[in-house]
Formats: C-alpha cells, sequence, structure tokens
C-alpha cells in the first residue's frame, strides 16, 4: 500500500460535483451491512433442494401409488415440492425482514454510526425509505428469484428422475404447469409484501424509538390489548386481528379449494379484485404510511444510545 | 462572509441548561478551536451547528437554518462528531464508493492518495482496523470533500501522539486552504495552539474567553519571575499564579511588558494555562 507515488497537492482540487443516487446507495449499503437478507433466503433454499434432491428418488413410487389411488390428487403430489420450497423461502425472508426492520434503526444509535450517516447528504427520508424497501421490495424480489431458480433446479432433478418412464414424465408435464406457478407466485410475493407492509413499518419505528428491548417493545403493546379484551370482554377478536395480520392475505388473494370440489387451474385461483377491495389492505397500507412518517420524523432527533 | 452567525443560542435539556444565550461569529477561513471543560456545551453547540439538535435562538450556517434546512447545508459541510462512528460491518471499499455515490462534493482519487499514506487495506472490514486506523479512513473520506466547513469534535480522542501530529500536519497541509473554515474541540489544548487562528472558552452553556490567536499572543504574557522580585510582580495584578519547581509563574492579561521584563523571563502562555486561569477566575467569580 506504501509503494504508491504519493499523489497528494496543497492546492485546491478543482470543483467537483458528480452525480449521486442516494437511494440506490442507501440500499447498497443495508445489503454490505446485513448479509442475512440475502444470505439466509440462500441457506433454507439449499436445505430445501438438498431435501427434495432425496425424496424425488421416490417420486416414482408415489406417482404411481397416487394414480392407483386417485388420479385426480396427482398433482398434489407433483406440485408438492414446489409450493413447499416456495413457502419456506418466503416464511425465511418474512423473518429476515422482521429481524432486520427491528434492528436497524436501532442498531444505528447503538453503534453510533448514525453520526456518520447524518454527516453525509442523505435526508432522513431517503434514509427510512431505503430501509423500508428491504422488506417491502429488495426481499420480496429477491425471493422470488430465489424461489423460481430451487424450482427449476427442482423440476430437473424429477425430470432426470423420471426419463426412465416416459409415462410418469408426461404426467408430470401434464400436471405441473410451471409457467402459471410462476406468474401465481409473482402476485403472491406481491400480495404478500402489501399485507405485510404495516408489519415491517410498525417494526421500523419501535426501531426508530426504543432505547431498548426492541422486540418487546414491538410485541407487547398487542399481546397486552390482545389479553385485556380476552379477560376483560371475553373476546378473543383481537387475536383473531392479529393473525389475520400475519396469514390472511391467502384467503382474499386466492380461491380457497375446498374438498370435493374440481381441481382448480392455478392462474384460475387468483382473486386479485377481492384482494384489492379488502379494507384491511387499504387500512394497513394507511397504517404503514403513518409509521413511516413518524419514522422519518423521528429520525431527526435521534442521538447515539 | 460570516460562516457562522449565532444569536442568543440556548439550549436545555430538562433543568440542565447546555447553552445559555451563546452568540457567536466565525468568519470564513478561520480555524476555531473550542476549549471546555466536560459538559460545558461544547458538543451541544456543534450539535445545533450541525443540525443534529434542535435550540432556541438564531442560528444561521453559510446562511441556511441547520434545522430546517440540514439536508442542503450538508453539501457543503461535514463533520466528524466522535471518534469510531464508522458503521463497523462496512469494508473500507465499500465505504469509498457508498461516499461517492451519495457525496457531490466527494474527490474518489484525493480519499484514494490518502489512503495509500497509510497501511490499511481496501478489503479490510472496519471492523478489522484499530481505532487509529478507523479515525484514518473517516479523516480520509472527510477531508476528500469539498466542503466549505468542517466540524471536527475531539476527532484524535484516544489516539497516540503519532496519530494525533499526523492528523493536524494532515489537515493543515492538505485540506486547509483559507477559504475554508474548521471548527475543532478537544482536551489536548496545547498541541493545537499552532493549528489555530482562533480559540473560544466555553464553561456552563457561556462564552468565557474568545480571541484570534495573533491577539492571544500580544494579549497574554507569562511571567517567570525571580523570586526576589515575586512582590513587585504581584502588583501588576497577574490574572493567574502558579509554581513550577519552586518558582512562581505569574500569567497577565494586557500587562506592559517592558516593564515586567526586568522582573524575569516572559513568554507567551499555553492555551491550557490560560484556559485554568479563566476558568479558576470563572469559578470564583460564581
Amino acid at each position: 500500500m506504501t509503494t504508491e507515488p504519493p499523489v497528494d497537492s496543497p492546492e485546491v482540487a478543482p470543483q467537483i460535483s458528480s452525480p449521486t443516487r442516494p437511494m440506490y446507495w442507501s440500499i447498497r449499503r443495508e445489503l454490505w451491512e446485513n448479509r442475512s437478507i440475502y444470505a439466509a433466503p440462500v441457506v433454507t433454499a439449499c436445505i430445501t433442494l438438498f431435501g427434495f434432491l432425496v425424496s424425488t428418488i421416490t417420486l416414482p413410487h408415489r406417482m404411481r401409488a397416487a394414480i392407483a389411488a386417485d388420479p385426480g390428487k396427482l398433482h398434489g403430489v407433483v406440485e408438492m415440492p414446489y409450493d413447499m420450497t416456495a413457502g419456506l423461502i418466503l416464511v425465511t425472508a418474512f423473518l429476515v425482514g422482521v429481524f432486520y426492520c427491528l434492528d436497524t434503526l436501532y442498531g444505528e444509535r447503538r453503534d453510533r454510526s448514525i453520526l456518520f450517516w447524518k454527516s453525509l447528504p442523505v435526508s432522513d427520508r431517503t434514509t427510512v425509505l431505503a430501509k423500508a424497501a428491504i422488506p417491502l421490495v429488495v426481499l420480496p424480489l429477491f425471493s422470488y428469484a430465489l424461489i423460481l431458480i430451487t424450482q427449476l433446479i427442482i423440476l430437473i432433478m424429477n425430470t432426470i428422475m423420471l426419463l426412465g418412464s416416459p409415462a410418469h414424465l408426461a404426467a408430470l408435464y401434464q400436471n405441473l404447469k410451471f409457467f402459471q406457478l410462476s406468474v401465481a407466485l409473482l402476485y403472491a410475493v406481491i400480495v404478500i409484501a402489501l399485507w405485510h407492509a404495516p408489519v415491517y413499518c410498525w417494526l421500523l419505528l419501535v426501531s426508530g424509538w426504543a432505547k431498548r428491548a426492541t422486540f418487546l417493545w414491538a410485541v407487547m403493546p398487542f399481546l397486552a390489548i390482545g389479553v385485556f379484551t380476552k379477560i376483560a370482554l371475553g373476546s378473543a377478536s383481537f387475536f383473531t386481528f392479529l393473525a389475520n395480520r400475519l396469514g390472511g392475505w391467502f384467503n382474499k388473494a386466492f380461491l380457497v379449494h375446498e374438498k370435493g370440489t374440481p381441481h382448480l387451474e392455478r392462474l384460475a385461483s387468483l382473486t386479485p379484485g377481492t384482494f384489492l377491495s379488502t379494507p384491511a389492505l387499504w387500512l394497513g397500507l394507511i397504517f404503514a404510511a403513518i409509521c413511516l412518517a413518524v419514522t422519518v420524523r423521528m429520525r431527526r432527533y435521534r442521538e447515539p444510545i | 462572509m460570516a460562516c457562522i452567525e449565532a444569536h442568543g443560542l440556548r439550549k436545555a435539556f430538562g433543568d440542565t441548561i447546555a447553552l445559555d444565550g451563546v452568540d457567536l461569529h466565525v468568519e470564513e477561513g478561520r480555524i476555531l478551536g473550542i476549549i471546555g471543560p466536560n459538559g460545558a456545551g461544547k458538543s451541544t453547540a456543534l450539535h445545533a451547528i450541525l443540525g443534529l439538535t434542535p435550540y432556541q435562538g438564531e442560528l444561521k450556517v453559510l446562511g441556511r437554518d441547520p434545522w430546517s434546512q440540514r439536508d442542503d447545508l450538508m453539501r457543503d459541510v461535514s463533520f466528524i462528531a466522535d471518534v469510531a462512528v464508522m458503521p463497523r460491518g462496512m469494508r473500507v471499499s465499500q465505504a469509498l464508493e457508498y461516499v461517492a455515490g451519495v457525496h457531490p462534493r466527494f474527490d474518489r482519487a484525493k480519499a484514494e492518495s490518502l489512503l495509500a499514506k497509510t497501511n490499511i487495506k481496501h478489503t479490510s472490514k472496519v471492523r478489522e482496523l484499530s481505532k487509529g486506523m478507523v479515525t484514518q479512513l473517516h479523516l480520509a473520506l472527510v477531508m476528500a470533500i469539498d466542503a466549505k466547513l468542517l466540524v471536527l469534535d475531539e476527532p484524535t480522542l484516544g489516539l497516540d501522539i503519532l496519530y494525533r501530529k499526523q492528523f493536524y500536519d494532515s489537515l493543515l497541509n492538505d485540506y486547509f486552504d483559507r477559504s475554508r473554515t474548521i471548527i475543532v474541540t478537544t482536551h489536548q489544548v496545547d498541541e493545537i495552539q499552532d493549528v489555530l487562528t482562533d480559540v473560544m472558552f466555553i464553561n456552563q452553556g457561556r462564552i468565557v474567553m474568545e480571541c484570534g490567536m495573533e491577539e492571544f499572543e500580544s494579549r497574554y504574557v507569562e511571567l517567570m519571575v525571580r523570586p526576589e522580585n515575586l512582590a513587585a510582580a504581584r502588583a501588576y495584578k497577574p490574572m493567574h499564579e502558579r509554581h513550577v519547581f519552586g518558582r512562581s509563574i505569574l500569567l497577565f492579561d494586557k500587562a506592559n511588558r517592558d516593564e515586567l521584563v526586568a522582573l524575569g523571563d516572559l513568554r507567551t502562555p499555553g492555551i491550557a494555562d490560560l484556559f485554568v486561569a479563566v476558568m479558576g477566575r470563572n469559578g470564583a467569580d460564581q
């Protein structure tokens, strides 16, 4: 390092004014600082892949059993690995997003790096929006790409396994509509991001506000309300409300397949109209926007802790 | 044009008054040292100037209100508000990329050339660097920013004397160009005596003394008095008296040097000695 020629000069550097992209670089630096954002979903994908690598050995056997019992259930057997992969990676992404949001604005105050970030011409709004973009944009898109790749590898594994029996291979491609799965998955990823936006934004707010124990501050108020209403009013509706905030998107955005009804094509089960006309979606988004606005405003006043 | 202009700057944390009506006027191109005991209000004053904390009173930095126009102001101001605030998970190369990506006045080549003079590797993470290296890195980034005002709050805290010396040499030789303004606070007062153009003492939220270094040198004089002349010297009303190795050292404000020189050896006092004298007198007033 020291062998390089000294280039310093006491003269004034020429007036430079290079174009800047604060939002882009703010998101990049979040990824540099929080490698779990992409590492954790990748680990989940690898574990899932390994599991299905082993289970694909028994695929011909399971397909035979399904055809013998009830041919209508074949698509279930065939689609299971693809749906499960998607589900596991999305759950991982959710957990990563939750813990990222809880820590990010708290962490920069705890390690005092907030003073470094604030010394640069990046507004609090840009900073907070970049942080919100991690669980709302970056993680969903990354998860989507990762799921597609993982599913493709599983598809290749399945295909190789079934090369020996053309009838099963044909049945695989007949029952597995990969394109439809992919489109429905993109839809689901967007739906989940919108539905969970208030959760992430609330966690960001707590992260920017709490001086310690961010997790408790984020969770306890809701538990307290739930327990109180349960004891005082004998009503579990608040817990239902909380559960709905986590998993309620599914019933609104998809037609739930009931037992005994004929199997639906994947794309035919999407109900974006119902989803978009759900008041809980819009109330949640309004709550998310308020949380973000408060978080931006609050960061102006924040100092290291 | 004034770089900083403040009138009646006031800030309280509950019952504690951190700034008690400070008036401040800093011209462009000065290097101002703010000296004060812990809790005197130095950091609060700097945080107000940097728009990090709300305040009462009037304050303009480079013609802007630092609280309401902070985002705009930060294009022209850079600061090291504390040592060791560099994000620990970042690599050196990433820190360079990031600052280059968000700061319109960052000269990456200059930062690289400053870093080339250190032992810092581009691939290192900040957490792997020693405390001195982190400060060098932060300083390299800050000095490569073409800012109009640089604020340094205890920039050399915890660094050994070699780093501290390098730090101020580098600041003067590679950065300061007489159109920029630098404000620095430190407890190692005497080390920056030759660096400063102005000095200010602050105590309990008030400015207790301020003057330019030229005025400082002409106004204050220290007399190492010969024992037999002690009574005569005291008649000139020294502002402070101390004893070193059995000899009395008297500090005078605006004394007649021609008369004093007959009583002992004259010299310019250190900022630290004047600080002790002023603070002692200040304390006695209350």
